[in-house]
């Protein structure tokens, strides 16, 4: 990180989001515009930034466990509850920093509820998430009791709508979150780890390393993650809706996970390319509304870019390049 | 009893005792109009489920099911509504392209050798997005022959009704049962979920078993949808969100391993009949609220895995744990 080498920017996920970028320009010409006004930066650009905060802050947490090889579905429901966590107790007349800090300590302990079932009871990640994603809304409505539960507290709405420098806070927490991460996950063996769990569970066991603890570490940062996300989600509507709050993000999220190369077979991964991942879903779903097509475009847009994706990561893309290098090391696809 | 009906037992155990004490709550729950009902409204769930075991029982998984439920309500309602179409005509043609949308999720999933969860998750927003692309709109269905069907049911003595779609939906279960049990395809998919490279070694045709599988689950799924239209006389985009999280959760309940390899087609049905008690319990109870469904379907959901893995764990002392997916 000390230095920027220009090869490494040429990679494909900073490469396609430039395209979409530019295509955004070509449709709406004035996508880059940006104003200065009543102290924060306004213009569309911006805009991605603020709407995918979110998507890349659960894409931090979610790409931790797909590189263990796993999945976690239930942080769209998690982001519901602490949202309704944190909107209940703030209108119960808690004070702010508690009503946050109780919301991310629920997230942390529904994302290590996940972690205990997929490590110590060793269900698959999909079905033991499956569990809290289903469960999670109807917790969630528990809470609120059935209400959009609404408030004015200022300090968890400057969270929400407020701004840093310009530049609104959301995208800011996500920034931040996204280097922490990475360098706990780099400047530490704890990356390493992760991965020889992604490749090899038992192999990683035997070499030593706990890979309980560290499943149930990456499932609870996934949880915090959705936390961060749901409280961001309400501060920004002021509101704790639990039926709609983080509805599909947590595919979002993997979207935007495999865009930044992650595989989903677990091992390799990059959680800045993830966050990248994440602006370039809000890129082509900002440029989508703002040329004045149709939102439901949206949906088949990101359908044709998982059908690209997916053809550039196959390994028979793979073999039939390596073919016309004429490479003496053929792929041998299982 | 053999080892493997277990977990089929158990969910029949289970449903009985639940439904038990449901009729010990509310006697009026045990009726013939109550369990004419329970088909009735879960039929449409209880066709897609199906698709779901095979696809679930060969070690994959299907998103894309609920999405296809919406386009093919939105398909056959635009198609006799704004078009004119007859209804058995509409029908050929929605299961013709959800069986050719099904082909090419599963030649997707084989070819580039991806797995399931991805491509189903695109071919999900490719359906959603195409539905809410040809109308925003619930768009109704007037046509005499839909009513003509909404009025086919059996009466049974108590006031109970058997559906068309209710029996339709028990058809389903009962050559799904024979597809799976009795057929080479069904040998197939087993072979296909227990361990992909034995199957090839085995000379299991992967690459066409793959297609045929997810081409079954879109053609359910499409059927499903038609149902649903029967159900709600009408075709909407936003129709059956979720479904397919239902349909997984039934299959779960009904002692499939997600792993692949090992289910029961009926075992599913016994799910769905579950996941239909807990709403109706919900209804007759009347103070509880409606998000109650959820949070028992998840408890349900955890409780039939942990004792999974404890009737495995039981049944096979000397094996190795096996190894996660």
């Amino acid at each position: 990180m000390k230095r920027l080498h220009l090869e490494r920017l040429a990679n494909p996920q900073l490469l396609a989001l430039a395209a979409v970028l530019l295509i955004n320009w070509a449709l709406f010409p004035n996508f880059f515009r940006i104003t200065w006004q009543d102290g924060r930066l306004f213009g569309s650009a911006i805009d991605v930034l603020n709407r995918g905060a979110p998507v890349a802050i659960l894409a931090i947490g979610m790409t931790g466990v797909i590189a263990t090889k796993g999945v976690d579905l239930s942080v769209g429901a998690i982001m519901a509850v602490c949202g309704a966590v944190a909107a209940t107790m703030v209108v119960a007349g808690y004070p702010t920093p508690i009503a946050v800090t109780a919301a991310l300590g629920v997230g942390i302990v529904c994302g290590l509820w996940n972690g205990f079932l997929v490590a110590v009871l060793d269900i698959q990640p999909i079905i033991a998430t499956l569990v809290l994603m289903v469960a999670g809304r109807g917790i969630a409505q528990l809470i609120t009791e059935g209400y959009i539960v609404t408030f004015n507290d200022p300090t968890l709405i400057f969270i929400g709508t407020g701004s840093l420098l310009g530049f609104p806070m959301a995208a800011v927490i996500a920034l931040v979150l996204m280097i922490l991460v990475t360098l706990v996950v780099k400047r530490t063996a704890i990356g390493l780890f992760i991965q020889a769990i992604g490749v090899n569970r038992s192999a990683a066991s035997l070499a030593g390393i706990n890979s309980r603890i560290l499943l149930m570490l990456v499932y609870g940062l996934s949880g915090f993650c959705a936390a961060i996300a749901g409280i961001l989600v309400a501060a920004d509507i002021r509101g704790a809706d639990a039926n709609n709050s983080g509805l599909w993000l947590e595919l979002d999220a993997i979207l935007a996970v495999v865009i930044g190369g992650t595989s989903l077979l677990g091992g390799k991964f990059s959680i800045p390319l993830a966050v990248v991942g994440a602006i370039i879903i809000q890129a082509m779903n900002t440029g989508i509304l703002v040329s004045g097509f149709r939102p439901e475009f949206n949906l088949i847009v990101k359908a044709g870019m998982i059908i690209l994706i997916l053809m550039l990561q196959s390994p028979l893309v793979g073999t039939a390049v390596g073919f016309f290098k004429r490479d003496d090391k053929r792929v041998v696809s299982k | 009893m053999k080892r493997s009906l277990r977990p089929l037992a158990a969910t029949a155990v289970i449903f009985i005792i639940a439904y038990a004490a449901s009729v010990l709550q509310f006697p009026s729950m045990l009726s013939t109009r109550v369990l004419g009902n329970f088909l009735t409204d879960n039929a449409f769930l209880g066709i897609a489920a199906v698709g779901m075991t095979f696809v679930i029982i060969s070690g994959g998984i299907d998103l894309s099911v609920g999405a296809v439920i919406g386009f093919t309500g939105v398909l056959v309602a635009v198609l006799i509504s704004w078009l004119g179409v007859h209804p058995l005509l509409a029908f050929v043609i929605v299961l013709g392209v959800a069986a050719l949308f099904g082909a090419a999720m599963g030649a997707a999933i084989h070819y580039l050798k991806v797995p399931s969860f991805i491509v189903t998750l695109a071919g999900m927003f490719l359906a959603r997005g195409g539905a809410s692309v040809i109308t925003q709109d619930s768009v109704p269905i007037n046509h005499e022959f839909y009513s003509a069907i909404s009025d086919l049911m059996i009466r049974l003595p108590g006031g109970g009704r058997l559906s068309f779609i209710g029996l339709l939906m028990v058809a389903i279960f009962l050559l799904g049962a024979l597809l799976a049990h009795r057929t080479r395809f069904g040998s197939y998919v087993y072979a296909l979920g227990g361990n992909p490279v034995s199957a090839l070694l085995m000379g299991v045709p992967v690459a066409r078993t793959t297609v045929q599988i997810y081409m079954l689950s879109s053609v359910l799924a499409a059927l499903s949808g038609i149902v649903f239209s029967l159900y709600t006389s009408a075709g909407y985009p936003l129709a059956a969100v979720g479904v397919e999280l239902d349909a997984i959760s039934a299959v779960v309940i009904g002692g499939t391993l997600l792993t692949g390899g090992y289910g029961f087609v009926l075992g599913t049905f016994v799910g769905v009949m579950l996941l239909g008690l807990v709403q109706t319990y919900i209804i007759f109870d009347g103070t509880l609220s409606s998000w109650w469904t959820k949070i028992v379907i998840g408890v349900l959901l955890f409780l039939f895995i942990v004792l999974q893995r404890i009737i495995f764990a039981a049944s096979a002392p000397g094996e190795e744990k096996p190894e996660k997916a």
